[in-house]
């Protein structure tokens, strides 16, 4: 126990003597929080659509009007000749294209119904799920107000004749994208810190030489990987905190469940990341080897971690590979704790998942991490 | 010099990596309070045999013993009973020479009372004692390597390993590096040292001269240089590394 004091002390003493260090625990987590959760949103806003309107009626004018109001789509141009459309839509300027035939209003009148098209521009497969899924709602809300005009019936009496949907969107009522993304930002943070810092830190030693001579002290395995660690399982944590912070001010993102198991939850994901940081060192040589293994795994588990895409939706293999993925875990479980408040009860299968990995992790690095070589 | 049990005891240790023979059948005993110098060129084997002996390497086959203990299955004995200076500089840059002193005294099991008093003779001894808040990255080469030297010997082992403590280091810097080995040396401690200065050699009580892998002369320096017929230990090198060579040509 006083062997791990005193690394401590010794660990303490250089993070903190090192200039690079409390720019890295405070400017990382603003300079993240600011960009990426402002930036990384899937809501679409301002999709461009380009209108192809051949029929010209009181109708057809009142539909173009629709989308033009709507804060999702900008008109960026309007014409009677598709190729314009399909011009524009290959210089990069137009995302969706209205084509609302000639006779559109004509046969609304005379046949009771009508087609218009969308032509979408489906590089970016959810851009255009999500441009459709929005120009559908208004259509079909458009459709809805001609029924009930034409009908002469009032509009507050069609959900009488028919079954009305009604929904209510929970834990995130306003669907506010940054109050799904903060958790996760949270989230990468603690992980970036857990798993790059204390992983350079001992692959550092190994590249200064001050590895040999602890090797030959009766430091024991344990003492160093404790010693080594824990600084960085704090310093994590105090991220975490500091970030939380940080997303209730700028964002004010709701913390419904208890904090301290947030954190007790943290604290124990960190030892997977931990785990794996000191992995990584035991197989590096330099600092640079270290990040580059590093950012293999990082870039793997973030990528399928649920940050911007849902793990749900992801093909089979996938989701079973991502049982394997810390990060995926700790992303889901700082939302439910944040986002519904989830309890112990909720989420203890995955908690006790999070710690045999972490457990597996450091036994299998503290028993690849020799003291000779 | 006593010639009781060998403090240090090695016999056909043999090191490989792949085809290549590092250390060749060594056979030598090192004994309590005698200053035992490791001698031989660059690449000789000196290194590959210290790290070994200090727990950091396990050999191929032999039987070695330091300090009475086992070297394949009593390795943190061993490293309780030693101290070990490597070429490689060893002390944290980004600490003070008192930090550490204080973090070495702690992980061998000193208390913080005794790392105190300690330090403050260490630091009054080397003439330190206005530096001792100094970063080590701060200070010149040559009182790195003395303090490095000290740091390998702040918790009294009976052995310290030395491998080639002053490369780099001007003449004068040297002679006052081994003051303290005497110092040491005289306190007890068992001292043995790596070089490939031959002048050094003569300061030691007894070497071992390493050519390819293999000791090919373990005596006193007067001895090897009457046996060699040389003027001095120079000459004894280039001698035996001379033969061995055409050796090799034959």
């Amino acid at each position: 126990m006083r062997t791990i004091l005193f690394i401590l002390q010794k660990e303490f003493l250089q993070i903190f003597r090192n200039r690079m260090m409390l720019p890295i625990i405070f400017v990382l987590p603003l300079v993240q929080m600011l960009i990426l959760v402002n930036a990384a949103t899937m809501e679409m806003k301002n999709l461009n659509i380009f209108v192809i309107d051949r029929d010209y009626s009181t109708t057809s004018r009142k539909l173009v009007g629709k989308f033009a109001a709507s804060p999702f789509f900008r008109i960026t141009g309007q014409s009677t000749v598709l190729s314009d459309a399909e011009s524009s839509m290959k210089r990069g300027k137009t995302d969706i294209i209205l084509n609302i035939p000639a006779n559109f209003e004509k046969r609304l009148v005379k046949e009771n119904r009508a087609e218009i098209q969308f032509l979408i521009n489906a590089i970016n497969g959810t851009v255009a799920g999500i441009g459709y899924g929005y120009a559908a709602s208004i259509t079909s809300g458009f459709n809805r107000e001609i029924v009930s005009e034409w009908q002469k019936i009032p509009a507050g009496t069609i959900g009488a004749q028919s079954i009305q949907v009604k929904s209510s969107f929970w834990y995130n009522p306003e669907l506010n994208y940054k109050v799904f993304m903060v958790p996760a930002v949270l989230a990468i943070l603690v992980t970036i810190i857990g798993a790059f810092l204390s992983g350079l830190n001992i692959v550092r030693e190994k590249e200064i030489g001050t590895i040999e001579q602890i090797n030959v002290t009766p430091i024991r395995k344990y003492q160093f990987v404790i010693g080594k660690l824990t600084p960085f399982l704090m310093i994590a944590l105090v991220e975490l905190g500091f970030g939380l912070t940080l997303g209730k001010l700028l964002f004010d993102i709701p913390i419904t469940g208890s904090l301290f198991l947030l954190f007790g939850t943290a604290a124990i994901y960190l030892l997977v990341v931990l785990g794996l940081g000191l992995l990584v060192s035991t197989m590096a040589k330099t600092q640079q080897q270290a990040i580059f293994i590093s950012y293999f795994f990082m870039i793997v588990f973030i990528m399928m971690s649920g940050l911007f895409t849902s793990t749900e939706s992801m093909p089979d293999w996938a989701l079973k590979v991502n049982v394997l993925n810390p990060v995926a875990y700790f992303i889901r479980l700082v939302r439910m704790i944040l986002l519904k408040g989830s309890g112990i009860s909720d989420i203890y299968r995955d908690v006790i998942s999070l710690a045999v990995y972490g457990v597996a992790m450091l036994s299998l690095a503290t028993w690849r991490y020799r003291k000779t070589v | 010099m006593n010639n009781s049990t060998p403090i240090i005891r090695v016999r056909n240790l043999v090191k490989k990596f792949g085809d290549f023979v590092a250390n060749d059948h060594l056979t030598f005993d090192v004994f309590s309070g005698e200053i035992f110098g490791f001698l031989g060129a660059n690449g000789a084997g000196k290194t590959t045999a210290i790290r070994i002996l200090c727990g950091l390497s396990k050999p191929t086959s032999g039987e070695i013993s330091v300090a009475g203990f086992n070297i394949y299955n009593q390795t943190e004995q061993i490293k309780r009973s030693i101290g070990y200076m490597s070429q490689k500089f060893s002390l944290y840059e980004d600490l003070t020479i008192a930090e550490n002193i204080r973090f070495y005294g702690g992980i061998y099991g000193l208390k913080r009372k005794e790392i105190k008093t300690q330090t403050a003779i260490l630091l009054e001894k080397l003439g330190m004692n206005d530096y001792r808040d100094q970063l080590i990255r701060d200070l010149p080469l040559g009182w790195r390597q003395k303090l490095a030297f000290s740091v390998a010997i702040f918790h009294n082992p009976k052995i310290v390993f030395l491998d080639e403590p002053t490369s780099g280091v001007d003449p004068i810097t040297r002679r006052q590096f081994w003051n303290l080995i005497y110092e040491a040396a005289h306190n007890g401690i068992t001292v043995f040292v790596t070089t490939h200065y031959m002048d050094e050699a003569e300061y030691c009580d007894r070497i071992s001269m390493m050519v390819d892998g293999q000791i090919v002369a373990l005596d006193s320096p007067g001895k090897l240089i009457q046996t060699y017929n040389a003027a001095n230990m120079n000459e004894v090198f280039l001698k035996l590394a001379r033969s061995s060579l055409t050796e090799v040509k034959a």
